[in-house]
């Protein structure tokens, strides 16, 4: 496992692996949304979590087809699934190597575009709270959305289409943290809602990402 | 390696739930090797898919576990940007082996052990996809056209490893046109074994 976790992030951060690709996405967004919305700060700080969040979310979802199609593409998946690796395990660690090369560096990102978005002092600590607690369910529904499509040619639009309902609560806890945070309220309600989804959709997809990737490996 | 059978009874094997091979039956001894013959489409790939144990078959039984068997398909499996050693030591810790050093010189990659995975000639790929079956320590070898794209040279290298697999008690099973110079391997030629009826009962599998 740690092993499939290792080659994982090796792969990403090798030419071509697309590490960084959300990153710079993120930061793309992000910087052009001043622009777009114009230089007015009280405005841009009461957008700007969920901006933020949505920002967070696309970028995750770019790269969501690369979890598996590349590995079914060159036949690595066909092998994992006869490996020792129990097929669950290799869901769950594929799902935490997308976290660790996309998810965590936008948590990390968030507070630096957080100052170009003009957010609150108040709210830079709620920001990344909510993305450290939210990003974990946005890869492993993801990869589960990848699992679903993965013997189909350009799925991509296909995957978007499935993952995008299922990405709405943990938008809606996530962006709420957020928001309450910028506006200094208490908002410990939806962090604790956000980190149950993610505690339950890390608990149980990864079963059901392993179940759909053995019915399209057939 | 303890002494052991592979034992196949009337499996039907079927693709996109239409059965394409009825009533296969063979065995194989510890030390044995059996090449499938047949034409294009004849059901080899899927036969073989399902002995490994990567698809389901509907009827008929396979005596040994799934856990026994290493799979070598048609693609290689290999990373692109990973280099020949990174390559063949993530698949022997996958299946917790350490038996690295010996695949690399039995398939002669010492020379390419730094090399990108992706910068390779499609010969040097499959010789380091065969290297791969060794690292697994597995007894039964499954090869799906396992010498496609090999000089000759490189095909009595593989034939010498297969060989020495089998003399440490594997066996193996291949599908292949091409001859292996593997002269001492029965043959089953899958003709006979062409699938007639359909499955009728599991009808709304075809639309999985």
């Amino acid at each position: 496992m740690i092993a499939l976790l290792t080659r994982d992030l090796r792969l990403a951060m090798r030419a071509g692996g697309g590490f960084g690709l959300g990153l710079s996405f993120f930061l793309i967004v992000v910087v052009l949304v001043p622009f777009g919305v114009g230089p007015e700060t009280a405005l841009l700080s009461k957008i700007a979590p969920g901006v933020l969040w949505v920002a967070a979310l696309l970028a995750c979802l770019l790269s969501l087809d690369r979890i598996f199609a590349l590995d079914f593409e060159d036949g690595s998946l066909d092998l994992l699934a006869t490996s020792p690796l129990p097929l669950e395990g290799v869901a769950a660690v594929k799902a935490l190597a997308h976290w660790l090369t996309t998810g965590l560096p936008l948590v990390l990102a968030a507070p630096v575009l957080g100052l170009l978005m003009s957010l609150p002092a108040s709210g830079f600590g709620p920001i990344v709270l909510s993305l450290l607690f939210g990003t974990p369910a946005l890869s492993v529904i993801g990869a589960f959305g990848a699992a679903l499509t993965v013997g189909i040619k350009r799925g991509g639009l296909l995957l978007s289409l499935l993952v995008l309902p299922l990405y709405m609560p943990t938008l809606i806890f996530g962006a709420e943290v957020a928001r309450r945070g910028a506006e200094g309220q208490d908002y410990m309600t939806p962090l604790l809602m956000l980190a149950g989804i993610s505690a339950a959709t890390l608990a149980l997809l990864p079963f059901a990402s392993a179940t759909v990737l053995r019915v399209n490996l057939r | 390696m303890i002494a052991m059978e592979l034992r196949v009874d009337n499996l039907t094997v079927a693709r996109g739930g239409l059965p394409v091979l009825e009533g296969v039956s063979f065995a194989l001894t510890a030390g044995r090797a059996l090449v499938l013959r047949g034409p294009n489409g004849c059901g080899k790939t899927t036969l073989l898919r399902t002995i490994a144990g990567l698809q389901p078959a509907p009827v008929g039984e396979i005596s040994l576990d799934r856990e026994a068997m290493a799979y070598g398909a048609h693609a290689d499996g290999l990373k692109a940007t990973l280099t020949v050693e990174e390559n063949l030591t993530f698949w022997a810790q996958a299946f917790g082996t350490d038996q690295v050093e010996a695949a690399i010189a039995s398939f002669n990659l010492d020379e390419l052990r730094t090399r990108t995975a992706g910068t390779l000639s499609a010969g040097q790929k499959r010789r380091l996809g065969l290297a791969r079956l060794m690292v697994t320590g597995r007894p039964v070898w499954i090869l799906d056209e396992p010498t496609v794209s090999l000089d000759a040279w490189s095909v009595k290298l593989f034939a010498d490893v297969v060989r020495e697999h089998l003399k440490a008690g594997g066996m193996a099973l291949l599908a292949t046109h091409i001859d292996l110079g593997l002269e001492e391997a029965d043959e089953l030629e899958l003709e006979p074994f062409k699938a007639v009826s359909s499955l009728g009962d599991s009808f709304d599998e075809a639309f999985l």
